[in-house]
């Protein structure tokens, strides 16, 4: 689905965009296959590592609708939890709840099973319409440069370290940059991960100013014909006006730098984390402009219905999703998997 | 924002005023914004539904007496109820026992472990306690450092632990080491871990076995949502926590994690972080934890957090002048600065009980740095007279503001707007001018503010 990592980007290596295999067929096993792994065995790592997730969802879901030829108030109710339970959030569910009774009241839906099926569609409707062909986000020219943002402890400077990897990999060449100059020890945790991956860390004493590292880092990418930048930055909670304004000016001092800079503002978000994530998703959106999404901590047991919400709500696309801590731990977002999945039948 | 549950309830219970009784019937429709206030506020499915059964047996039955309307008998059994499911035990650390005594910090990734160690050390060393730092994240890049420059910054000594080296035995050594330096209290960090995996979770365990914590603290994220319960739920099983610390209380999460885990682990939660820095962790107040998770405002933290950035002199001076002379553009910019200090405006006004129902905040200046810098321009440029008296505030005068400020008469309209909103939100809040007074530091805190049970 990201054709990032598949081709060159814009002029260091002409390819024309024609040529970026197959972006529009809707073939999500192949597509996920974007680092050059041999697809199925990516599917099922895919799915592992979703697994417990899914598990816990497919079971509750499959137990509910297998046993029941009829839909009453206690299978819509049972549905509510589950729902619920997920951080769709209250007001979500009792949107999709509604929209699902009226089609038993016109007798659309003759069983579980078409609710089901209905309730599917829906979800995954929320999920599509807020999808954006990544490849628009690539620039003419290198670099692409990426700044990634989010809440305190979500997993931005982690799912940098495993973007890298996956740039990486695609035989793209990574500048990581360390504008996150405030928590203890926030830039060298990003060097070790330069280091992992393979790739140049940029970064200044703690306390430097951010806007300022980010300035020196574009300087020493520009002649150096780095594809990708990828700009890490401090935690922040979305209510503070000051380190908003912070961020603001980062994003500015790119555009000075390199005109069209950042080309993609990844907000990172936490799938344990509940209703919150939407205030989250607002002011990041209302302050720099979020263009994607990567929802990290999916391989616990938090459903990560939140993004449902987000995308139905503000209409930014789920790019990535985090499932461990390692490099590899990366997944491109799949919405008719994801989907699918939630609500596939007992896989053995 | 929220609208809070008094602001839901009033709307719910206005047919219900001079009713008499609440009964089974009656309170159905508030009991499901209970609910749904409660789940939008991230209490956990199965505890809310348990929550509102409770809250009807005790409200059901019950005088609607002559001053409260219905709906705010409800919300005051609601709020009572929380108050109680949320405190109920002390919550200070267990620091007796067999000296050096040992904390461990426990949780899910992110959570804010490392820090919070850092915030406890500081917190013990202000009593007088010699806390040793014990790095035992092996795992995450750099957690080490992190914990090191957090001990240097406070002089707090940090165990030298290595990435090669199994936590079990770190944390075995530095019990030697700390005994031997002299120190009394060991904070050990160990590295995030899911609970749903079973060999770090046992590592936790071997942890506890061979260093016998006198507190094992569950450090939690307070925008955590429904799965809350499932992780408290393992980790206290697991290793039996003695406490719980809720981080990331300064933003603008409700917080009803704080009720999922205090219900299916039963132990109190004994402080909330408030910030990123060394001391920003206070200790939990279920009241205003209870009325933040029913978006009922946090008037008694809004009221502390005024007083902390407000100079205090200044501020009784203001509350005097206010009183005597009303709310001028003068101390119109001064609250706007004092505001700016403590968050953004929307999270300030929030927390005011019944502010919510107030549309005209939606036309309130945003204290963003620019506009902040231009309503200081406006004002500084007008006269004195003018800054007392907004009223004769005129076209040319208005003119003569904008060019002497840089701006536009729109700018400068704007600024004028803000504060006549400004004026008439307070006279709505108190009845009077100055009302807001109260929050920068007038006459406090002596009673729960009036709007708040209304
Ligand atoms: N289990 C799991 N842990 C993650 C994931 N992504 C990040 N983490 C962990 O979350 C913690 C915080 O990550 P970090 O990247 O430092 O967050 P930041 O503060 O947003 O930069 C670290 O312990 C990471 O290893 C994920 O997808 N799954
Ligand atoms: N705003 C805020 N940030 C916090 C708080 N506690 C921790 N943090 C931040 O959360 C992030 C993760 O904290 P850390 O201590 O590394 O978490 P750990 O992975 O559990 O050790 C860091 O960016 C911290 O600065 C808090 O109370 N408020
Ligand atoms: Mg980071
Ligand atoms: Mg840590």
């Amino acid at each position: 689905m990201l054709s990032w990592f598949k081709k060159k980007i814009g002029g260091a290596q002409p390819l024309p965009p024609e040529q970026a295999a197959g972006s529009e067929a809707p073939t999500p096993v192949a597509e996920a296959s974007g680092q050059q792994e041999d697809g199925a065995s990516f599917f099922l790592r895919l799915k592992d590592g979703l697994s417990r997730t899914r598990k816990t969802f497919v079971r509750q879901i499959d137990a509910l609708f297998l046993g029941k030829k009829q839909i009453d108030a206690e299978l819509l109710e049972d549905l509510e939890e589950i729902l619920i339970m997920a951080d769709i959030g209250a007001n979500t569910t009792q949107e999709l709840l509604e929209k699902t009774r009226e089609q038993v009241q016109r007798n659309e839906l003759a069983d579980g099973q078409a609710l089901k099926t209905a309730l599917k569609e829906m979800i995954l409707d929320y999920l599509i319409n807020a999808d954006r062909p990544a490849d628009l986000a690539l620039p003419a020219q290198t670099p692409f440069v990426v700044m990634v943002l989010g809440v305190n402890g979500v997993g931005k400077t982690t799912t940098i370290g495993k973007l890298a990897h996956k740039f990486t990999q695609a035989g793209q060449k990574v500048l990581l940059v360390a504008a996150d100059t405030f928590r203890a020890a926030a830039s060298e945790q990003l060097q070790i991960w330069g280091k992992r991956v393979g790739v140049e860390v940029v970064a200044q004493q703690a306390g430097a100013d951010p806007s300022s590292v980010v300035f020196d880092a574009l300087d020493y990418a520009k002649p150096r014909n780095f594809d990708v930048v990828l700009v890490d930055t401090a935690g922040r909670l979305h209510t503070k006006v000051n380190l908003m304004e912070e961020l603001k000016k980062i994003k500015r001092v790119m555009d000075k730098k390199i005109p069209g800079a950042p080309h993609e503002i990844l907000l990172v978000l936490d799938a344990t984390t509940g209703q919150n994530a939407i205030s989250q998703a607002r002011l990041f959106n209302e302050a720099v402009d979020v263009t994607g999404l990567a929802l990290t901590k999916l391989d616990g047991t938090a459903k990560g219905g939140i993004v449902i919400n987000i995308c139905h709500e503000f209409n930014i696309p789920i790019r990535f999703i985090g499932i461990g801590e390692q490099m590899e731990d990366l997944r491109d977002f799949e919405p008719n998997e994801f989907v699918e999945a939630l609500f596939a039948e007992g896989e053995a | 924002m929220f609208e809070s549950l008094s602001d839901r309830l009033h709307d719910v219970f206005k047919q219900l005023r001079g009713h008499g009784r609440l009964t089974e019937e009656n309170i159905q429709e508030a009991l499901r914004e209970v609910r749904m206030a409660l789940l939008e506020a991230d209490v956990n499915f199965k505890v809310a539904k348990e929550f509102v059964a409770t809250v009807a047996e005790k409200a059901i039955g019950q005088e609607v007496v002559g001053s409260l309307a219905p709906g705010q008998q409800v919300v005051k059994v609601v709020h009572d109820q929380l108050v109680e499911l949320l405190g109920g035990q002390t919550a200070t650390l267990n620091l007796s026992g067999r000296q050096p005594v040992v904390i461990m910090m426990v949780g899910l990734q992110g959570s804010g472990k490392t820090t919070t160690s850092g915030k406890l050390a500081k917190l013990l060393q202000g009593k007088g306690r010699k806390p040793y730092l014990v790095p035992a994240d092996v795992y995450r890049p750099a957690a080490i450092d992190q914990l090191t420059i957090l001990g240097q910054s406070l002089g707090v000594p940090v165990h030298p632990s290595a990435t090669d080296q199994d936590p079990v035995a770190i944390c075995r050594q530095a019990v030697h080491a700390a005994q031997s330096g002299g120190y009394d209290t060991l904070i050990i960090d160990t590295a995030g871990r899911l609970h749903v995996d079973q060999e770090l979770m046992g590592e936790l365990a071997r942890i506890k076995d061979a260093v016998q914590p006198a507190e094992i603290l569950f450090v939690a994220d307070a925008m955590t949502g429904q799965d809350a319960v499932t992780v408290a739920e393992k980790f206290n099983l697991d290793l039996a926590i003695s406490g719980v610390i809720l981080t990331k209380m300064d933003g603008d999460a409700r917080g009803g994690a704080a009720l999922s885990i205090k219900k299916v682990t039963q132990r109190p939660i004994k402080f909330v972080g408030m910030g990123e820095g060394l001391d920003a962790l206070e200790p939990f107040h279920p009241d205003r934890v209870a009325s933040r998770i029913l978006g009922m405002g946090d008037v008694l933290t809004l009221i502390e957090k005024a007083e902390a950035v407000v100079d205090k002199d200044k501020a009784e001076k203001l509350a005097k002048k206010l009183k005597k002379e009303g709310f001028s553009l003068e101390d119109f910019l001064e609250q706007i600065q004092q505001i700016k200090k403590m968050g953004s405006l929307e999270q300030i006004m929030g927390m005011i009980p019944g502010m919510s129902r107030i549309k005209q905040l939606k036309d309130m200046p945003k204290p963003d740095e620019k506009e902040l810098v231009k309503v200081e321009a406006v004002i500084n440029s007008m006269t004195i007279k003018e800054r007392r008296n907004h009223a004769i505030l005129n076209a040319n005068r208005r003119t003569r503001i904008a060019k002497g400020s840089g701006t536009t008469v729109q700018d400068v309209n704007k600024v004028i707007k803000s504060y006549t909103e400004m004026l008439k939100m307070m006279k709505q809040m108190s009845g009077k001018p100055g009302g807001l007074g109260a929050f920068v530091g007038g006459p406090k805190k002596k009673k729960r503010p009036k709007g708040l049970f209304r």
